[in-house]
């Protein structure tokens, strides 16, 4: 099986630690990972902005990159339900629909591909867990509170295997933090109202990190947080379920 | 269009207004989560709940499906009632309508129960421009309309306003003593205020839940009774609703009625649930069915099950925007995710700001009870805004220069080194006060080197 590493532009610009956890994680689980280098963006923020038909070029970028391989995998859930929902090619039509099929989020391929059910992980914290939107309620990584439905939660039953994890409980545990992409500029208020609230809820609870599947959600908490001057961390979920903190 | 040039607030400015002052924002948040919570509640005591959403749809579609048909069976039967029916077109004729009729009966004043649809079609004020005077008699509705706002909510109009406001109004226009905010004696003081106008009204109007195809009569749902008290002491009841209201049959009611109440405040259902089906002796009953725009989004492939709503609100209460910019940002009749849906069909240019108003969060698609993928449609919204040219002019040009760069992964790569690029063309990290991103948020720190490059380094050379 080779795994074909596909890093968000803004991970690989600004949260590489996020992608060598990924990198390093699946290559524990004996996973052979190749990273395609002419890799750029899924072409999101132009899409969600609604400009979808400038994203032909990124598409094609992204199917020629990817094509080849048995997976691909990334460290992001937004992303990927991107390229589910809207990865489509006149160029390559047929190809575009079985790239669609076999992108993951990171989470999801451990849970259902790799059936991960033990890890050699050690994190002694408190964490919150953000549920990012896209991935929870996009590609149903975890039960959503709307729903009347069975819960479960992918990411929650990962960080369940890693030694010394204390996850906290949140007031609102599955409110969108504001980033929504452009959305976190062209609605500058609101959208940093609703990460402060994000925030508070963990902080009130007395998370020493939050952690996500996204981090674009956690790079927005990040800047209230640092903004704040508060000590609390964020970490991608990747980098903590490659932690082997004493 | 009215071909109007000034600038209109759009929903950022109006919603930074809003965040002026954070206690308030945060009293809207929590008092319309504690709706949403009742609603989970209340959704949580079926637990066919999810199954009793998607029968709804399915009836709805096949409404929709054959509006055309159900439209003629429903006029054909209301009539046999005894029902009077009239079309209109757009919200003019609609106006219009219910204004001959007012003059037919030489009434000046009447009393109007709650209805969407005559917001949208801004009846109200054509009325009194043509000297008639329209006193609401929903509870929430009368503050509005004393504080001369629009609803902020389609279900609770004035849930943006707090007893203290509320009891301020009411000291000035129905003299309760100064400072007395208790909800109680308030709601006593509008009761008795109502009963009198109720009492010397010949004409009430109201809006309608849902419109039975084969019997040909109709639903109202209220908690206050009001639709009932001002149609049954009035001589004239005239009922206004949008064609997309049909149900097939009676018995689709049980489907509806379960979902209504509980999706919108948690309730298992509104107080009073009221069948009207023919005038009484000596009395007038006119239904007025309104287009405005509805055939137009029926005609809209991706937009067309937008016309299922049945109007709970629920997505409101569940929207973390709204919640935070209150429903007046949405400067529509109906506001939040279900009006920044429609409103953009009514009119794309004035309303072309709303579909960009969310997050695409999917919250709101979770809770409507007849399942319109409303997050699906205002990223659609987006594409057909951004293709039909009303997009701003500084957007477009950011998103060709943003696409060109991330075309080329060579130049991607050689300017983004240690997030340089990045710096200077995405939007939201560049470090300085005329950044949005910046103004409260501290930008991340770019790291000494990027995955890719830590990638050359560190693995490549064991790939090949």
């Amino acid at each position: 099986m080779t795994v074909s590493l596909f890093i968000p532009c803004y991970v690989d610009q600004f949260y590489p630690n996020a992608a060598i956890a990924t990198l390093e994680l699946l290559e524990k689980l004996g996973v052979k990972v190749v990273y395609p280098s002419r890799q750029t963006c899924c072409g999101q923020p132009m899409a969600n902005s609604g400009f979808e038909h400038l994203t032909m070029e990124s598409n094609n970028q992204f199917i020629e990159n990817f094509r080849e391989f048995d997976y691909i995998v990334a460290p992001s859930g937004s992303c990927v339900l991107h390229m589910k929902d809207h990865l489509h090619s006149g160029k390559y039509p047929n190809e575009s629909e079985s790239v669609r099929q076999k992108v993951y989020e990171l989470t999801e391929f451990l849970t259902d591909v790799l059936k991960v059910n033990s890890l050699k992980a050690r994190f002694p914290h408190k964490v919150g867990l953000h549920q990012s939107c896209h991935g929870q309620r996009g590609l149903k990584l975890a039960s959503m509170s709307e729903l009347v439905a069975p819960a479960f939660s992918k990411p929650e039953q990962l960080l369940s295997m890693v030694e010394g994890l204390e996850l906290i409980e949140l007031t609102r545990k599955d409110e969108c933090c504001g980033f929504g992409g452009t959305f976190c500029v062209a609605e500058e208020a609101v959208s940093v109202k609703m990460g402060k609230d994000r925030v508070m809820d963990h902080l009130q609870h007395d998370a020493e990190v939050i952690t996500g599947s996204d981090m674009s959600c956690l790079m927005h908490m990040e800047g209230i947080l640092r903004r704040k001057k508060s000590n609390v961390r964020v970490m991608h979920i990747a980098e903590i379920l490659n932690a082997q903190e004493l | 269009m009215t071909g109007d040039t000034k600038a209109i607030k759009d929903h950022a400015a109006l919603a930074d207004a809003f965040n002026a002052d954070e206690p308030r924002v945060n009293w809207h948040d929590e008092t319309l989560w504690f709706i949403r919570q009742k609603r989970d509640k209340a959704a949580h005591t079926i637990p066919d709940w999810e199954q009793l959403r998607e029968t709804a749809s399915r009836i709805k579609h096949n409404v929709l499906s054959n509006l055309h048909d159900y439209l003629l069976q429903f006029e054909s039967n209301a009539k046999a009632n005894g029902i009077i029916v009239h079309w209109a077109a757009d919200a003019a004729e609609h106006n219009q309508i219910v204004h001959a009729i007012l003059q037919k009966h030489k009434v000046d004043r009447i009393v109007k129960s709650k209805s969407m649809l005559t917001e949208e079609c801004h009846l109200n004020d054509y009325l009194a421009e043509n000297g008639i005077e329209v006193i609401d008699t929903d509870l929430g509705e009368r503050i509005v309309q004393l504080a001369k706002e629009p609803p902020s909510h389609i279900v609770l109009p004035c849930i943006h306003k707090k007893k203290e406001e509320i009891g301020d109004l009411f000291h000035e226009h129905l003299g309760t003593p100064a400072g007395m905010a208790d909800p109680q004696v308030l709601t006593e003081a509008a009761r008795q205020h109502l009963r009198e106008t109720f009492l010397t009204r010949r004409a009430a109007l109201t809006g309608v839940n849902f419109a039975i195809a084969e019997t040909g009569e109709f639903v109202i749902c209220t908690n206050e009774g009001n639709a009932d008290m001002g149609a049954h002491l009035a001589d004239v009841h005239i009922a206004c609703m949008g064609i997309e209201k049909l149900i097939p049959k009676r018995e689709h009611l049980g489907v509806f009625l379960r979902l209504l109440a509980r999706s919108a405040t948690g309730q298992p259902i509104t107080t009073y649930s009221s069948h009207f089906k023919k005038p009484r002796e000596g009395h007038e009953l006119h239904l007025v069915l309104v287009d405005n725009g509805r055939s137009t989004q029926l005609g809209r492939e991706n937009f067309r099950n937008s016309l299922k709503c049945i109007r709970c609100g629920a997505c409101m209460n569940t929207c973390p925007v709204y919640r935070r910019s209150g429903g007046h940002s949405y400067h529509t009749a109906v506001a939040g995710p279900i009006g920044s849906i429609l409103a953009p069909n009514l009119d794309m240019k004035k309303n072309a700001d709303l579909p960009f108003a969310s997050t695409l969060c999917g919250s709101c698609s979770n809770v409507c009870p007849v399942k319109i993928d409303i997050h699906d449609q205002l990223y659609k919204w987006r594409q057909v805004i951004v293709k039909e040219g009303y997009a701003d002019k500084k957007k477009r040009l950011g998103m060709k220069a943003m696409t060109q760069a991330f075309a080329s992964p060579t130049t991607f790569q050689l300017a983004g080194k240690a997030g340089r690029w990045f710096m200077r063309n995405v939007p939201f990290v560049v470090n300085n006060n005329l950044n949005p991103w910046y103004k409260q948020r501290e930008m991340p720190a770019p790291p000494k080197e990027s995955f890719g490059e830590w990638y050359q380094k560190n693995r490549k050379k064991t790939d090949e």
